[in-house]
C-alpha cells in the first residue's frame, strides 16, 4: 500500500489513464468496456478519497507533493501538489468520472470502446491539471485535455458535430499557444519550470500586464467569458451527454482555476490592474448569457447559455481578490460542476427517450414521468442558488466578496447588477421547467418511462452532494481558505489602503467560513 | 585562388570520410549487382540497406570530436557534420523500409527497380557532404549532386504523366535556381578572392564588400538555397513535385534535401556571412522570409483536398519554422534547428509513409477516400493521429518539444514577434492536420469502401516511426543531447 500512498497523486492521476489502456486491450465487448471503464473510474475515486481523508486541514501549502527531476537537469521537473483549491476540483473530477460513464451506458452505443478510453483518458489529463506544480507538466496537460474532447464530439455528437468539434479545438488552441509563449518568456527569467520559482519572479508592470494578458486570454476562451463565450453552445449542444457533463462540469473549470492559480498570484500587480476590466465582462457575460438563455428554444442549449452566467460569477469573486470572493468562486465552480452536470444529465435522459430537446415539443411531462420532473426541479433550483442548496452557498459568498471588495472599482455598482443575474437566472429556469414539465401532457409524450435504477444511481449520488453543498460547506471551506489566502497573498501584499470600501466591522469580507456562519447567526 | 586550396588530399583524410564513402560504395556496388543479377532488386536493396546501417554506425563516433579538415581543405568533419550524417542514414534507412512494400515503386509494371535503391545512396552520401562543405565549390557540388539525383527520383515512374511533368518542373527550376546561385557565388569570389568559407569570412571581416552587392549576394545564395529548403518565394516546385513524384520519393524529399539544404545554409551562414551582419541585414531579411513562408505553406495547406499536396505545403510552412532557428546566429538556435530536424524527419516521414501505405491498397491520395480510416485500418490511422498532431506542435509529442524549443530560441533573442507569428501559425495549422482526422474518425466511410490492407513492413515501419514520435514527446533528453553535443564544437558561432 506504501508504494500507492507515497505517490498518492500520480496514482489519482493516472488511474483513469491505466483503465482507458485496459479497456482498449480488454474491452472486446460493449458491456466489458463499459464494466472496465466504469471499474477504473470507481477505483480513481477511491483513491482520490484518500486525499480527502489525509488531507491537513488548516495547512494552506500543496500536500501529498511528488518532485522527480524531469529534463534539462531538473529545470524542468515532474512536479504534482495538492492543496484546497486543487483537493475539490479533483474530488469533483473523480465523483463526476463513475457518473459520466454511466451516463453513457445506453446513450453511447457505437464505438464504446474507443469511447470509453477516451473518457478516462480525459480525466487523467483534468486531473493532471489541477495537479500540476510544473508549468511544462501544465501544459502538456492542458493541451492533452483538448485531444480526447475532440473525439468525443467529433465522433459521438450531434449532426453539426464536426463544426463544434473543430470550433472547440481552434479557439482553445489560439488562446494556449499565447500562454506557451508567456510561459517561455517566465521560463528563461526564472530558468525554472517550476511554479515556485515563477511565483518568485520579479516583474516590471508593464511585462506583468503583457503576461498576464496573454494567460489571462487562454484561461478567458476556456471559462469562456464573454465574448469569447461563442464556441461553448456549440460544443455543448453537439457533445454527446457525458461529453457535456464533463465540458459543463469539469473542463470550464479549467480557465477559472488558471485564472485563480496561475494568472492572479503570477502578476498581482497587473491583477489588480487589469482584473476590472474582466470583472465587467463576467458581469456583461452574467446577464448577456442569461439574457440570451431566457429565448432558447432548445434545452440543451438553454444550460449552455446559463453556463455562461454562471462562470461569470466564479470570475467575477475570483477579481474581487477577496477571500471570501475568491471561495465563493471556487464553491460556486464545484455547485456549477453538480448542477449543471445533472442538468445536462437530465436533458440527455429526455433526450434518449424522444430524440429532441425542443421546449415546444413538451409540456405536461410532469403527468408521464413525475420523478424526473421532481429531480429536474430540485436541481433547477439548486442551479438558481435556492438557499439550502449549493448554488446559493457560492452565488452569495462571490456577491458579499465583491461588494466588500476594496481592490475593484465600482464594487458595489457591480455586485448590484450581478445581482440582477440571480434574478433572470431564476426567471429562464423557472419558465423552461414551466413550458416543459408543467400544463397538458402532449399525445407523444404520453407513456415516456419515468427515471430507471441506472438513472437513479447517476442522478442521486449529485443530489445528495447538491444538498450536502448547500447545507454544510464548512468542512469544503475551511480547507480551503487557508490555501486561498496563500494563493492570494501577493496581491494581499500590494494591497496599501486596508478596503477603501470598507465593510461594517463584523462582517469579515475575508474570512468565508466565518461569513457563512455569521448568515447562519452561529455567531 | 587562396593557398589552403593546394593542399595535397591525403589518403588518410578518407578515414574521416567513412561514411560518404560507404555510401558511395553501395551507390556503385547496388549498380554493379544489379547489372549482375537482374530483376531481383533485392540485392540493391540489401546493398543500400547495408552501407546506410554501416554509415550510420560510424557516424557516432564523430558527435564529439573536435573540428577536423580534409581532403585539400574541401570539406570539413565535425560534430554537427556527425549529427547529419546520424540523420541522413536514418532517414535512408527509413525510405528504403517505406520503398520496399510500396507499390508505386515495386509494382510489376515499374523497371529500373535497382537503380532506384542506388540512387538513395547517392543522395545519401551527397547530403553528407552539403553538411560537410566549406568550400564554395564543394556547396555548389554536392547541392548538384544532390539535385540531379533527385529529378532522375522524381521522375522514376516513367509511363506516369504526372510523375513526368513534375520531374521536368523539378529540372526546370532546379538549373534556374542554381544557375542563379551559381551567379552569386561568382559575385561573392569576386569580392573576396577566395573559395574556402574561411577566406571569404577573413575577407568580409576585413571589410570587403559594399552593402548593395553584399544584398545582391544574399539574395542570389537564397534563391539556390531556398529552392532546396521549398522557401517562399522559391517553393513553387514543392507541391508539384510531391504530388506527381511516387510517394516513397516525396516523402524523401521532405526531409532529406530539406534538413541538407539547411546543414549548407547553417555552415555557410555562420561561418561566412557573419561578419557581414553589420553591413547587410540578412537576417531580417531570412526572418521575413521566414514569416512569408510559414504563413504562405499553412494558408495553403488549409485548402488541399489531395494529401500529398497538403503535406507538400505543410512542409513548407516547416522551413518557416525551421528559417527562424536559422537567424537566431545562437547555439540554443542552433540546437534547437538539429532537434527540430530530427523530430521532423521522425514525424514527416510517418505521415508520407501513412499515405505510401493506403496507396498501395486505395491507389488514391485524395482526402475523401480516407473517410472512415480511423476504423477501417484503426492501428494505422491511430499512429497517423500521432504524427498529424506531432506536425502541429501539441504535447506528449515529439512535434510540441522541437517546437518548445525553437520558440524558446527565438523568444531568448528577443525576436517575441517572430515567436508570435509562429505560434499563431501553429494554429492555422491546426486546421488542416485535423481536417485529415476528422475525414478519418468523422465522416462515415460509404458503404462499398474497400478494404485496406496494410503491408507488414509498413506496419513495422509505423510502428518504428510513431513509437519515438511518442516518446520524445514525454522524454527527449537522449536525442536533446544529440543535438547539443553536434553543436559544442562548431567553431563558427
Amino acid at each position: 500500500m506504501a508504494f500507492i500512498t507515497d505517490h498518492i497523486l500520480t496514482w489519482v492521476a493516472f488511474a483513469p489513464a491505466l483503465g482507458a489502456v485496459l479497456v482498449l486491450a480488454a474491452g472486446r465487448t460493449p458491456g466489458t468496456a463499459r464494466r472496465l471503464a466504469l471499474g477504473a473510474a470507481l477505483v480513481d475515486f477511491v483513491l482520490s478519497l484518500h486525499l480527502l481523508r489525509y488531507f491537513e486541514t488548516g495547512n494552506g501549502a500543496d500536500q501529498f507533493v511528488e518532485h522527480a527531476p524531469w529534463l534539462a537537469g531538473g529545470k524542468i521537473a515532474y512536479s504534482l501538489g495538492l492543496d484546497g483549491v486543487s483537493l475539490w476540483l479533483v474530488l469533483l473530477t473523480t465523483f463526476l468520472g463513475p457518473l459520466v460513464i454511466l451516463s453513457a451506458w445506453r446513450a453511447i452505443a457505437e464505438r464504446v470502446r474507443e469511447a470509453m478510453a477516451f473518457l478516462l483518458l480525459l480525466q487523467t489529463a483534468m486531473i493532471g491539471t489541477f495537479l500540476a506544480r510544473d508549468m511544462l507538466l501544465f501544459y502538456v496537460f492542458w493541451e492533452a485535455m483538448l485531444i480526447p474532447m475532440y473525439f468525443l464530439i467529433g465522433i459521438w455528437g450531434g449532426e453539426r458535430r464536426v463544426y463544434a468539434a473543430v470550433k472547440f479545438f481552434l479557439f482553445t488552441m489560439v488562446g494556449s499557444v499565447f500562454m506557451l509563449v508567456a510561459i517561455l518568456w517566465c521560463y528563461q527569467q526564472a530558468g525554472s519550470m517550476a511554479l515556485a520559482d515563477f511565483l518568485q519572479l520579479e516583474l516590471s508592470r508593464g511585462q506583468q500586464s503583457w503576461l498576464f494578458a496573454a494567460f489571462a486570454l487562454a484561461f478567458a476562451i476556456k471559462v469562456p467569458l464573454f465574448p469569447f463565450h461563442t464556441w461553448l453552445p456549440d460544443a455543448h449542444v453537439e457533445a454527446p451527454t457525458a461529453g457535456s457533463v464533463i465540458l459543463a462540469g469539469i473542463l470550464l473549470k479549467m480557465g477559472t482555476y488558471g485564472l485563480l492559480r496561475f494568472a492572479i498570484p503570477l502578476f498581482p500587480e497587473a491583477a489588480l490592474a487589469l482584473g476590472p476590466w474582466l470583472a465587467w465582462l463576467a458581469v456583461i457575460g452574467i446577464v448577456y448569457g442569461a439574457l440570451v438563455a431566457m429565448v432558447q428554444q432548445d434545452v440543451k442549449k438553454l444550460v449552455a447559455y446559463s453556463s455562461v452566467s454562471h462562470l461569470g460569477f466564479v470570475v467575477l469573486g475570483l477579481f474581487s481578490l477577496t477571500t471570501t470572493g475568491a471561495a465563493g468562486g471556487v464553491v460556486q465552480m464545484l455547485a456549477h460542476g453538480l448542477s449543471t452536470g445533472a442538468l445536462f444529465l437530465l436533458v440527455g435522459i429526455i433526450y434518449e427517450r424522444r430524440h429532441t430537446r425542443m421546449i415546444a415539443e413538451f409540456g405536461g411531462l410532469a403527468h408521464a414521468m413525475p420523478r424526473f420532473a421532481a429531480v429536474f426541479l430540485f436541481v433547477t433550483l439548486a442551479s438558481i442558488g435556492l438557499p439550502g442548496l449549493c448554488g446559493f452557498t457560492g452565488e452569495f459568498l462571490i456577491l458579499f466578496g465583491t461588494f466588500g471588495s476594496g481592490l475593484l472599482p465600482h464594487a458595489r455598482l457591480l455586485t448590484a447588477l450581478a445581482a440582477t443575474g440571480v434574478v433572470l437566472g431564476a426567471i429562464y429556469m423557472l419558465w423552461m421547467y414551466q413550458r416543459v414539465f408543467l400544463g397538458k401532457l402532449g399525445e407523444r409524450n404520453r407513456g415516456l418511462p419515468d427515471l430507471s435504477p441506472r438513472e437513479w444511481a447517476v442522478l442521486l449520488p449529485i443530489l445528495v452532494m447538491i444538498v450536502a453543498l448547500g447545507v454544510h460547506p464548512a468542512p469544503l471551506l475551511e480547507r480551503l481558505e487557508p490555501s486561498l489566502e496563500r494563493i492570494l497573498a501577493p496581491v494581499a501584499a500590494l494591497r496599501q489602503t486596508e478596503s477603501t470600501y470598507g465593510l461594517a466591522a463584523g462582517m469579515p469580507a475575508d474570512r468565508p467560513a466565518a461569513a457563512v456562519a455569521a448568515l447562519k447567526g452561529d455567531r | 585562388m587562396s593557398v589552403d586550396m593546394l593542399q595535397i588530399p591525403d589518403w588518410s583524410d578518407l578515414g574521416g570520410f567513412l561514411p560518404e564513402t560507404v555510401m558511395f560504395g553501395a551507390f556503385l556496388l547496388a549498380l554493379l549487382g544489379d547489372l549482375v543479377v537482374r530483376r531481383r532488386p533485392v540485392v540493391p536493396f540489401a546493398v543500400v540497406m547495408a552501407g546506410a546501417l554501416t554509415a550510420l554506425a560510424l557516424s557516432f563516433a564523430g558527435l564529439d570530436a573536435p573540428e577536423r579538415t580534409i581532403l585539400g581543405g574541401l570539406v570539413v568533419v565535425d560534430g554537427m557534420a556527425a549529427f547529419f550524417r546520424i540523420l541522413f542514414s536514418l532517414i535512408a534507412v527509413a525510405t528504403l523500409l517505406v520503398s520496399w512494400a510500396s507499390e508505386e515503386i515495386m509494382g510489376r509494371s515499374r523497371e529500373n527497380k535497382g537503380e532506384y535503391y542506388a540512387l538513395i545512396a547517392l543522395m545519401t552520401g551527397g547530403m553528407m557532404v552539403m553538411a560537410e562543405a566549406r568550400d564554395l565549390l564543394m556547396l555548389y557540388l554536392s547541392l548538384e549532386l544532390v539535385s540531379l539525383s533527385s529529378y532522375v527520383m522524381a521522375g522514376y515512374m516513367r509511363n506516369s504523366l504526372r510523375a513526368t511533368e513534375a520531374s521536368l518542373k523539378y529540372v526546370i527550376f532546379g538549373a534556374v535556381s542554381s544557375g542563379v546561385m551559381l551567379y552569386g557565388l561568382s559575385l561573392l569570389y569576386g569580392l573576396t578572392g577566395s573559395l574556402t568559407y574561411a577566406g571569404v569570412r577573413d575577407a568580409l571581416a576585413a571589410g570587403a564588400g559594399d552593402p548593395l552587392s553584399l544584398l545582391t549576394v544574399c539574395v542570389l545564395l537564397l534563391a539556390g538555397l531556398g529552392y532546396k529548403i521549398a522557401m517562399v518565394p522559391f517553393h513553387f516546385w514543392a507541391p508539384d513535385v510531391y504530388e506527381g513524384a511516387p510517394t516513397p520519393v516525396s516523402a524523401f524529399f521532405s526531409v532529406g534535401p530539406k534538413a541538407a539544404g539547411f546543414a549548407l545554409m547553417i555552415r555557410f551562414f555562420y561561418t561566412t556571412m557573419q561578419p557581414a551582419v553589420d553591413r547587410v541585414d540578412w537576417r531580417l531579411l531570412i526572418a521575413v522570409l521566414s514569416v512569408a513562408t510559414m504563413t504562405f505553406g499553412n494558408l495553403v495547406a488549409v485548402r488541399q483536398v489531395n494529401v500529398k499536396r497538403l503535406l507538400a505545403y505543410s512542409s513548407i510552412a516547416h522551413a518557416g519554422y525551421l528559417l527562424m532557428g536559422f537567424l537566431m546566429l545562437t547555439a540554443e538556435g542552433l540546437q534547437a534547428i538539429l532537434f527540430y530536424l530530427l523530430v521532423y524527419a521522425l514525424m514527416n516521414l510517418g505521415a508520407f509513409l501513412f499515405v505510401v501505405a493506403l496507396n498501395n491498397s486505395l491507389k488514391s491520395e485524395h482526402l475523401d477516400d480516407y473517410a472512415g480510416l480511423g476504423f477501417r485500418s484503426p492501428w494505422a490511422a491511430a499512429m497517423m493521429i500521432v504524427f498529424l498532431f506531432s506536425l502541429t506542435g501539441l504535447p506528449p509529442t515529439a512535434g510540441f518539444i522541437g517546437k518548445f524549443y525553437l520558440f524558446a530560441a527565438v523568444m531568448h533573442e528577443g525576436w517575441y514577434w517572430l515567436a508570435i507569428v509562429g505560434v499563431l501559425n501553429s494554429v492555422v495549422s491546426l486546421f488542416y492536420y485535423m481536417k485529415i482526422a476528422r475525414t478519418m474518425y468523422f465522416t462515415k466511410a460509404p458503404a462499398d469502401a474497400p478494404a485496406v490492407p496494410i503491408a507488414p513492413l509498413h506496419y513495422v515501419t509505423l510502428v518504428l516511426l510513431a513509437a519515438p514520435t511518442l516518446f520524445l514527446g514525454l522524454y527527449w533528453g537522449g536525442f536533446k543531447d544529440l543535438a547539443d553535443r553536434a553543436v559544442q564544437h562548431f567553431t563558427a558561432l
